[in-house]
């Protein structure tokens, strides 16, 4: 059993050195956020009107409704980013040192996993003390039972962006993961707007934002910041991680990427 | 106990053969080097030695453990080098080395004692600091053998090991994992496409268009550098005509 402890921290300590090292990686997924919340937010305040909605006890402002939906955010652009060093680390070869230990290739790729889920935590959380100082302050408990939720939809995320990176042949595909994935995952869903007033607008688009798994990871996250629990977002949450999580073990072989090309 | 044993080893690329009925053994303390030329399997051979890819016929048995049935035990038993440099650009010569170590299961203080043994033994302790962007490619290569040895395995492969190297370092790297050999009673697997690499005291496993076609002491398949030569670019341009 200590074998699996030493492996998982060495995983996630050489994630934390690379994250180190890459330190505008850390402050362009701050950027982000901050000028959705900073610039976005301020000019649709007048705009978007907000009602009383679950969690909320009374009417809030537009910034403070976004925020769980931009720290979301964050989870989603990393998982995503982390997919992309998967790639990056197939092709150079990198992803052959991990995949010769002996430990299971489950447990080294769920390792992976973790650890890219937890150098996210450190960004939203940044990300939320920003977001504290800007006024935007959701209660001191709720920052904490945020905590395994914002962890559950960053292993979520991490797990659709490995399963993502099975397929994708080469780098050079990644941009087509950007526009066919995370915008639409991130635009039809509850990080921007509720969802009553998506169905204001057009009921299609309100049952897309409705079936959206990310939907679902920005309401358990903003549940969690207000102290209260959605099971149903809790259950569909830990279902897709689940799901996600099995489908790209079972899909990860580096051997599948030489028979596609001699194919 | 051999080493290393290959029994009825076939793998394809969809419907192109890659490998075919490849089967030898290489007993501890033994060096043996796999010649071949490029496209002649060698690196899927690498890649099912090192459970990259999944075994789709035959077997593969390193120090008794089947790869097939037992591949945690097997793999622990193995050290590898690539052919590209798989160590971690940015990070130092030590952080790579523990990183390996940890996946590896072993234990902070143990993996402290054996990076230090391993630096010292490839003149590298002076280096462990240095982030490996920073190094020669010789020196690279020293710290991924270092790398390779660091869990104790019983058989080392080395694929293309010396490839991008300058003439020195090339020998240099050859004459230091024979030592490796000779003095641990390691069981080596050398793979390459430079005669000038083989030494007549080695076993010679020559692979073209993914069939074994020759092996045996180098000094029985050719008698000197020139018989070598000689014998390699007749078996290899025969089978390639074929």
């Amino acid at each position: 059993m200590n074998a699996y402890w030493y492996c998982l921290q060495g995983i996630v300590q050489r994630e934390w050195l690379r994250f180190v090292l890459q330190r505008s990686r850390f402050f362009s997924a701050l950027v982000r956020p901050l000028l959705w919340l900073l610039v976005f937010a301020a000019g649709f305040r007048a705009a978007l009107g907000i009602a009383i909605i679950a969690p909320y006890d009374t009417y809030i402002t537009y910034e403070t409704y976004i925020v769980p939906g931009l720290a979301c955010m964050i989870l989603l652009f990393n998982g995503m980013q982390g997919s992309l060093s998967m790639v990056y680390d197939r092709e150079m070869g990198s992803m052959r040192v991990l995949l010769t230990s002996p430990l299971p290739r489950a447990f080294l790729l769920a390792s992976k996993l973790l650890a890219i889920a937890l150098i996210s935590l450190l960004q939203v959380y940044a990300f939320l003390a920003i977001a504290w100082l800007y006024g935007v302050q959701p209660p001191i408990w709720g920052l904490l039972s945020a905590l395994p939720a914002l962890l559950l939809v960053a292993l979520l995320l991490s797990a659709l962006g490995l399963l993502l990176s099975n397929g994708i042949r080469q780098l050079e595909n990644f941009a087509g993961v950007m526009n066919f994935v995370i915008f639409p995952l991130f635009f039809l869903s509850s990080a921007l707007y509720p969802l009553w007033k998506m169905r204001e607008a057009n009921e299609w688009l309100y049952w897309l934002c409705a079936l959206n798994p990310f939907t679902h990871a920005v309401e358990l996250v903003r549940f969690a910041l207000y102290q209260r629990l959605s099971l149903s977002a809790l259950l569909i949450c830990l279902g897709l991680t689940a799901l996600f999580a099995v489908l790209a073990v079972l899909t990860f072989n580096p051997q599948h990427a030489a028979l596609r090309r001699a194919n | 106990m051999n080493a290393l044993e290959v029994s009825a080893l076939g793998f394809a690329y969809g419907a192109r053969q890659a490998l075919q009925g490849i089967g030898f053994s290489v007993a501890p303390g033994t060096f043996a080097a796999l010649l071949g030329p490029n496209g002649a399997g060698k690196s899927t051979l690498i890649a099912l030695l090192t459970r990259l890819y999944d075994l789709q016929q035959g077997d593969i048995q390193v120090m008794g453990c089947s790869l097939r049935q037992q591949p945690r035990q097997a793999l622990r038993q193995l050290g590898v080098v690539f052919q590209k440099s798989t160590l971690d650009l940015d990070l130092s010569v030590e952080q790579n080395l523990r990183y390996h170590a940890a996946l590896h299961g072993l234990a902070k203080p143990l993996a402290h004692a054996r990076i230090d043994e391993e630096l010292a033994r490839q003149q590298l302790g002076e280096r462990r600091h240095d982030k490996v962007r920073d190094l020669n490619g010789g020196h690279r290569r020293r710290v991924e053998i270092a790398r390779a040895l660091l869990h104790r395995p019983r058989l080392l492969l080395l694929d293309e090991a010396s490839a991008g190297l300058d003439p020195a370092s090339r020998l240099a790297l050859n004459q230091h994992v024979r030592q490796l050999c000779r003095d641990e009673g390691l069981a080596v697997l050398w793979t390459t496409h430079l005669l000038d690499e083989v030494q007549a005291s080695d076993q010679l496993l020559i692979l073209n268009r993914g069939r074994l076609v020759a092996q045996g002491l180098a000094s029985q398949i050719g008698a000197d550098d020139a018989s070598l030569a000689a014998t390699f670019a007749r078996l290899t341009t025969c089978e390639a005509r074929a």
